[in-house]
């Protein structure tokens, strides 16, 4: 009823392709993010801001990284967390040696570090397709991690390979605090989940699908495939690179190697399997998913406790939330395979007919 | 009923449960557990925390807390990852009626990640036989204490036990030693002190990764095989030790040359091994055993009441919970000195909870009083010195359980402590801080 496009007629060309077609839509995302950038660090406590949404929307953006490569050119990659690993540790190196450089700079520097590994790393994606090229990808991940622990020049020589983030200051105003970082972080998100958005609609994206759906069909209509799988490589690890900034900068502080692990390369590309591949919203919802749902299910079972008054053993609970978990990952995975973004797609058809859906 | 009923039912409970929490507590000390119960390293991260939560239980039963203060704790699953750490930390910060009165991070990842949000938040980022090394530099790290004995003097006086071994420090000349280490913050830590100590005694080392979580380590004993070395010097954790305790066992090394540091040296880590751990020697900040006064007292007080953490008695007294146990003296004999400044039988803050740490001062009379003569060493921390102890004891494997060889053997301070200022300084400078001047504070 609400939700319904009817006479909404558009005159123009530019209004025929504007993102969001939907009036209904546009407003539901500007309330949306008006709501996220003035109502959430004024209501939000240090724990909501710092310890969920910002790692919430930090992951999200690398999560948008892979799904470029992953679900819109088709390239599957395990490299994710090698990405951020070099966006966090040249975001660190460029602010140590080169002073005064404005810290977004920075981030976009370490971005374009992460591009270039990322072509580096996509050139056997010209020969090998698939789940070789999956294998091919792990290379990086276990390249970069080797280099920036062998070495010392990437953490300053410090003797355990740990960067700590220095203070991030944009003209002359430092972003100290939980909310402000939160801030930060939810600006460089939204304007590059926009910028993601409407790169897959330019002709670039449409390559990217081509490529996807049939490379050899994409080729003979004219599409270039070095250029755009290399290109797609390199989008997606800027994407990467900038959250692995975000990663060091607005988020842990104190980053290791290690915590870039091939471990965190699964779970992102879990999160794009579980929120939708080849969506944009599908990478918000999968990161939301993966990041927040255990300590959901960590804050859930300390209720549960407080409100029957049963201590149940901590070790049983630690355990029952990895078998909840997994156990709700193949749910969603049987009950709709492409993903939550199509369960939201699904709703908004529904909501279109409602409540009159015959 | 219907799914929009059961969705609005479960959002009620849960809002209810969470309203419940709010409740007003007063003369309570909040401590949070964070450790972890799941994955590589549940075993030292379940041991530690139940010793530690029985002891507070043990201050609670017999001595109706701290000078009446009763302890309180939740506890929170880490994982030993650095993101979960970090919102544990964030979660529990500002329980109890003062907050958290200090942070375990209970891994070195976590503490390297929580250094500068707990100064930030004035809570004491207390890390015990583990974490950042130079942060034994009171004068730039206020808010952190890696209490007892750190990685570096461990190293020394590792290195110490070896030159005992050998009849001498001056029969290290041309020895090789291989350091095996976790891939990781805490196994790379000692790379530097063992490389100036190669250089002072004309030893050499190679150092060895073994990536997280170690259950494969082929390649790298291949490697060991080829340089022959006289020690191995085993830097592991969890699962990574009795993997190469066995790996050693198959290529023939005599497992009494191996040195583990002492998260490689508990029941756990070789009980797994089988025979393959008989002779191995590790190193240990607290005494393994049952027969303490103070274990004695957690069992009479605690576990006679049924009301023990441990489901397995028979981890009573094992190095872990005993290491536990330990933690759980620290963390109220620092709030007891800080009561004794801000106010007896009044729970007390982060902040003043980094004084009582930093002016505490457990010598052998109160070592007696706590029934902790032989299970720990005395220690004395200072604004200068956030370690306080320094000494270690060397324990070995019989196949059952866990001798101990020697008497606290002492780090060599004069190779620990100019590293510890250099790196300190070299931290301040990039981080523009000030050091704090010792003699002005009170």
């Amino acid at each position: 009823m609400l939700y319904r496009e009817a006479g909404q007629f558009k005159s123009t060309y530019a209004e025929d392709q504007q993102i969001f077609p939907i009036r209904q839509d546009r407003i539901a995302l500007a309330v949306f993010l008006a709501f996220a950038l003035l109502v959430v660090p004024v209501i939000g406590n240090q724990y909501w801001l710092g310890a969920l949404l910002t790692p919430f929307l930090i992951f999200s953006l690398a999560a948008l990284g892979l799904n470029i490569l992953t679900g819109y050119a088709g390239q599957l990659s395990l490299g994710t967390a090698a990405f951020m690993a070099v966006g966090a540790f040249m975001a660190y190196n460029f602010v140590l040696r080169v002073p005064g450089i404005p810290i977004l700079l920075a981030f976009v520097l370490a971005g374009i570090c992460a591009a270039a590994v990322g072509i580096v790393f996509g050139l056997p994606s010209l020969r090998i397709k698939g789940f070789y090229l999956a294998v091919a990808t792990l290379a990086c991940q276990f390249f970069v991690l080797w280099a920036l622990q062998k070495f010392g020049w990437f953490s300053n020589h410090s003797t355990s390979g740990v960067i700590t983030a220095q203070q991030i200051v944009i003209l002359g105003y430092a972003f100290d605090t939980p909310a402000r970082k939160y801030l930060l972080t939810l600006g460089v998100v939204a304007v590059m989940a926009l910028a993601a958005k409407n790169l897959m609609r330019s002709e670039t994206g449409r390559a990217f699908m081509a490529v996807r759906d049939m490379d050899v069909a994409a080729s003979v209509i004219g599409i270039p495939m070095m250029r755009t799988k290399l290109l797609a490589f390199a989008i997606s690890s800027f994407y990467c690179g900038v959250a692995g900034a975000l990663h060091a900068f607005c988020y842990l502080g104190t980053v290791e190697p290690e915590a870039y692990s091939l471990d965190l390369s699964f779970r992102i590309l879990f999160m794009i399997i579980i929120g939708g591949v080849g969506s944009i919203l599908g990478a918000f919802l999968g990161a939301a998913f993966i990041t927040l749902f255990p300590i959901f299910l960590s804050l859930a079972s300390s209720w549960v406790n407080d409100l029957f008054g049963v201590e149940i053993s901590h070790a049983v609970v630690s355990n029952l939330e990895s078998i909840i978990f997994g156990g709700l990952i193949i749910f969603f995975l049987i009950v709709e395979p492409q993903g939550l973004a199509r369960l939201w797609q699904i709703t908004k058809e529904k909501l279109r007919l409602w409540p009159f859906p015959h | 009923m219907t799914r929009a009923r059961l969705a609005i039912a479960t959002a009620l409970i849960s809002a209810a449960a969470f309203s419940g929490q709010a409740a007003a507590q007063a003369k309570e000390q909040f401590v949070p557990v964070n450790s972890y119960w799941v994955g590589p390293y549940a075993p030292g991260g379940s041991g530690i925390a139940a010793g530690m939560i029985d002891y507070f239980k043990l201050l609670n039963a017999r001595d109706r807390g701290i000078n009446g203060v009763r302890i309180t704790w939740e506890k929170c699953e880490t994982e030993y990852r650095n993101d979960r750490g970090v919102e544990c930390y964030e979660r529990s910060k500002n329980k109890g009626p003062t907050g958290a009165t200090l942070i375990h991070p209970l891994s070195t990842g976590i503490t390297y990640s929580l250094i500068e949000k707990g100064t930030t938040d004035k809570i004491p980022v207390v890390s015990i036989g583990y974490g950042r090394t130079d942060a034994s530099d009171g004068r730039v790290f206020p808010y952190v204490f890696p209490l007892m004995t750190n990685y570096w003097s461990q190293n020394t006086a590792k290195i110490k036990f070896i030159g005992m071994k050998e009849g001498g420090m001056v029969k290290l000349q041309g020895k090789k030693f291989v350091n095996l280490y976790h891939d990781s913050a805490y196994g790379k830590e000692t790379i530097p002190i063992l490389e100036t100590q190669a250089k002072m005694y004309g030893f050499t080392v190679t150092h060895i990764a073994v990536p997280h979580p170690g259950n494969e380590q082929q390649a790298q004993w291949l490697q060991i095989r080829q340089v022959k070395p006289d020690w191995v010097i085993l830097r592991g954790w969890g699962v990574m030790n009795p993997t190469a305790l066995k790996a050693a066992a198959k290529i023939g090394f005599p497992r009494d040359h191996i040195i583990g540091v002492w998260w490689s040296g508990a029941e756990e880590d070789v009980i797994p091994a089988g025979q393959a751990a008989k002779g191995y020697i590790a190193a240990g900040f607290n005494a393994p055993g049952a027969d303490h006064v103070v274990i004695g007292e957690i069992q009479k007080h605690v576990y006679a009441k049924g009301q023990g953490e441990l489901e397995d008695k028979s981890r009573l007294g094992t190095i872990y919970y005993n290491r536990g146990v330990l933690w759980g003296i620290l963390t109220t004999e620092a709030v007891r000195k800080a009561q004794e400044r801000f106010g007896k039988g009044q729970p007390m803050t982060g902040e003043q909870v980094r004084w009582g740490l930093e002016n505490l001062n457990i010598d052998d009379r109160r070592l007696k009083e706590l029934g902790a003569v032989g299970f720990m060493q005395p220690l004395k921390v200072s604004c200068m010195d956030h370690e306080g102890g320094g000494a270690v004891k060397f324990q070995q494997w019989d196949g059952s359980q866990w001798k101990v060889l020697t008497d606290w053997i002492a780090s060599d301070q004069s190779i620990v402590r100019p590293m510890i200022e250099a790196s300190a300084a070299q931290y301040a400078q990039e981080k523009g801080i000030t050091r704090r001047d010792c003699s002005t504070e009170k």
